[in-house]
């Protein structure tokens, strides 16, 4: 095992010389943290950022004595995740223990599963950029299995430099964690992405993370860590069938750190190997802020995990007809919903591209069906309160969620501009005092005093008082400078509090200088 | 994991249990250990001579499956319990000696 706290700098060949001599090898492991309201194997609860050691009990601190009792949900969800990942559901499996030392875990084992997967042999198909160049293509990744275990502890070093394990005095340990039930997602090899491997990589933990989403099995928070992913990668020399030895980056924790980590994994590889060197298997680690991955540990005896049937659980041997009930309570896939919404609202791939990266789709689609029309949804939560929402550090649905913001709102301020009480920029102003709390779009309008002046006397009033303030833009008007226009419909908004309409002041103003 | 059809046990194969285990054995008790563990490992290989043809593996003595409970919140210990139990505690944690091996 190496200690050195000394990072060295690996090689790295350019990425365009990888992808010419050598195909790349990708496995990814994703655990993904279930939002159940209790622990995989005991009753404590499992809310994130709790009190350190209040979610703890003899079951999950491992204390003597102590017996397992499977979450019922937990293997419901199991099992709907494997039928979504299109895998074949276990008819009879087991726990395991896995056996290892290390302080997050207090029983000194794990308990997961080994050679009895619940769920295996399925498939996920992602949208990967076409190899043309244009649109975009459908890449499936096959899925090896699907297992349950639990989540570990987690701890803190104390005495080193920022928090690292290396020359730490000692270590602090927080159980809420552990126990928390986890499912481990696993690809078999992913081979012919070619150089596409790093977008394949992003594409697949993305439409697996919707795809969980969607089921409601979990936060998948990947900055809160309910959503991890480990890249194991290897290169071969184009044409050849056998693997290269591969390295394992563990706990790549964002859709961008996934790419990044192929990618970087690919060049360094791709330099020892035309250096003529040879792999080490090991894990290496993933380093968000300077992109690159160091050595962790190589594999050696501490992986011989001595796995053996977990005595002190029965097997889990779901009925089929259950299994056949739980699949009819799978949603749409998300890609398929996506499509199908995005034709049903009209938008364009790139209007749907961003309404998906800002993580609009439902609430968009709760406010269609409330009535408001797809381009007012969309335009309303894509703007002011999107970028309150970003200046939060907080999605758009959190943001409107704290401040009472719904869907109905949105309906009743389209309903005040297309009924002619508000213009567009009145409406924006609206909007903001919703945002503001200062009630609905009506109350708003009405406490503000927004409203489009429709009395035409006092409009006329006022575009011929700003004619005779400004001879000089009315003679250019006469002389055919339309354009100047502008520059009056200015002045009578500013004297109508901009409760006017311009595109009716303008053609008032038109029709009395030509 | 040693192979179980195999009916002795080298001292080299309980030195390695032993560190997986993180048992400290000392060169005494290895040799001890190695050849009493061959004689339960022997006494035991008994049952391989039994008729099991038509017998199921089983991992359970009970004949059960699907034993679950709700995902309903039960108590959980106080801190104070928790970490009572704790050679060491700091910050509301459990302290536990550092992990890594001095450089």
């Amino acid at each position: 095992m190496s200690t050195s706290t000394q990072r060295t700098t690996d090689a790295v060949l350019d990425y365009d010389d990888v992808v010419a001599a050598y195909d790349p090898v990708m496995g990814l492991e994703v655990h993904v943290e279930l939002h159940t309201n209790t622990k995989m194997f005991c009753g404590c609860p499992t809310a994130f950022g709790a009190e350190p050691n209040t979610q703890v009990c003899p079951v999950c601190l491992g204390l003597p004595g102590a017996l397992p009792v499977v979450n019922a949900v937990a293997v419901e969800s199991a099992i709907r995740i494997g039928l979504a990942l299109n895998c074949e559901i276990a008819s009879w499996c087991r726990f395991a223990r896995k056996n290892y030392f290390y302080p997050d875990m207090p029983k000194n084992f794990q308990t997961s599963q080994y050679d009895e997967p619940i769920a295996f042999n399925g498939w996920l198909d992602v949208e990967v950029p076409a190899e043309s160049g244009e649109g975009t293509e459908v890449f499936r990744v096959e899925i090896e299995r699907a297992h349950m275990e639990e989540d570990t502890g987690k701890s803190t070093h104390v005495g080193g430099a920022t928090g690292r394990i290396h020359g730490a005095t000692h270590s602090l340990v927080d159980y809420n964690r552990a126990g928390i039930p986890l499912i481990e997602i696993v690809t078999k090899p992913i081979l012919g992405a070619g150089e596409r491997a790093p977008e394949v990589a992003r594409a697949y933990v993305a439409g697996l993370r919707d795809l969980l989403k969607a089921l409601d099995v979990s936060d998948v928070r990947m900055e809160q860590g309910s959503m991890r992913c480990d890249v194991n990668l290897s290169l071969m020399p184009k044409g050849a069938d056998r693997f290269g030895t591969r390295s394992e980056t563990k706990n790549v924790n964002s859709l961008r750190s996934v790419e990044r980590a192929v990618r970087y994994e690919m060049c360094r590889h791709g330099a020892v190997l035309q250096g003529g060197g040879s792999i080490v298997q090991e894990t290496r680690h993933w380093h968000e802020d300077t992109g690159v991955t160091t050595s962790g540990r190589e594999k050696s005896d501490a992986d011989d995990y001595r796995y053996f049937p977990e005595p002190d659980l029965v097997p889990v041997a779901p009925p089929r007809e259950w299994v056949e009930q739980l699949r009819t309570t799978l949603p749409e896939p998300p890609a398929e919903r996506r499509k199908r919404l995005q034709s049903d609202w009209g938008f364009s791939d790139l209007e749907m591209r961003d309404v998906v990266n800002a993580g609009l789709v439902e609430l968009i689609q709760e406010t269609v069906v409330a009535g408001a029309s797809p381009a007012a949804a969309r335009k309303w939560w894509s703007g002011e309160i999107a970028r309150r929402a970003n200046a939060e550090g907080q999605d758009v649905p959190t943001y409107a969620a704290v401040l009472g913001v719904t869907p109905r709102h949105v309906v009743e301020l389209e309903s005040l501009v297309t009924s002619g009480r508000l213009n567009d920029s009145m409406a924006r102003q609206v909007w903001e005092g919703v945002l503001a709390g200062e009630g609905t779009p009506t109350e708003v309008s009405d406490a503000r005093g927004l409203e489009l002046v429709q009395d035409s006397g006092a409009l006329e009033a006022a575009v011929d008082e700003v004619i005779a303030a400004n001879p000089d833009i009315a003679d250019k008007i006469r002389d055919g400078k339309v354009q100047a226009v502008g520059a009056l419909i200015g002045q009578v908004m500013k004297t109508m509090k901009g409760q006017a309409d311009a595109s009716a002041v303008r053609e008032l103003i038109i029709a009395k200088l030509t | 994991m040693s192979d179980p059809t195999r009916d002795s046990l080298t001292r080299d194969d309980v030195a390695h249990l032993a560190s997986l285990a993180r048992i400290d054995l000392s060169e005494a008790e290895l040799d001890h250990l190695a050849g009493e563990l061959a004689v339960i490992l022997e006494s035991v290989a008994t049952v391989s001579s039994a008729p099991i043809e038509d017998v199921e593996p089983m991992s359970h003595p009970m004949p059960l499956v699907n034993v679950t409970r709700p995902d309903e919140v039960r108590p959980s210990l106080s801190p104070d319990q928790a970490l009572a139990m704790a050679p060491d505690a700091e910050e509301q944690r459990f302290s536990v000696p550092r992990i890594l091996a001095e450089d």
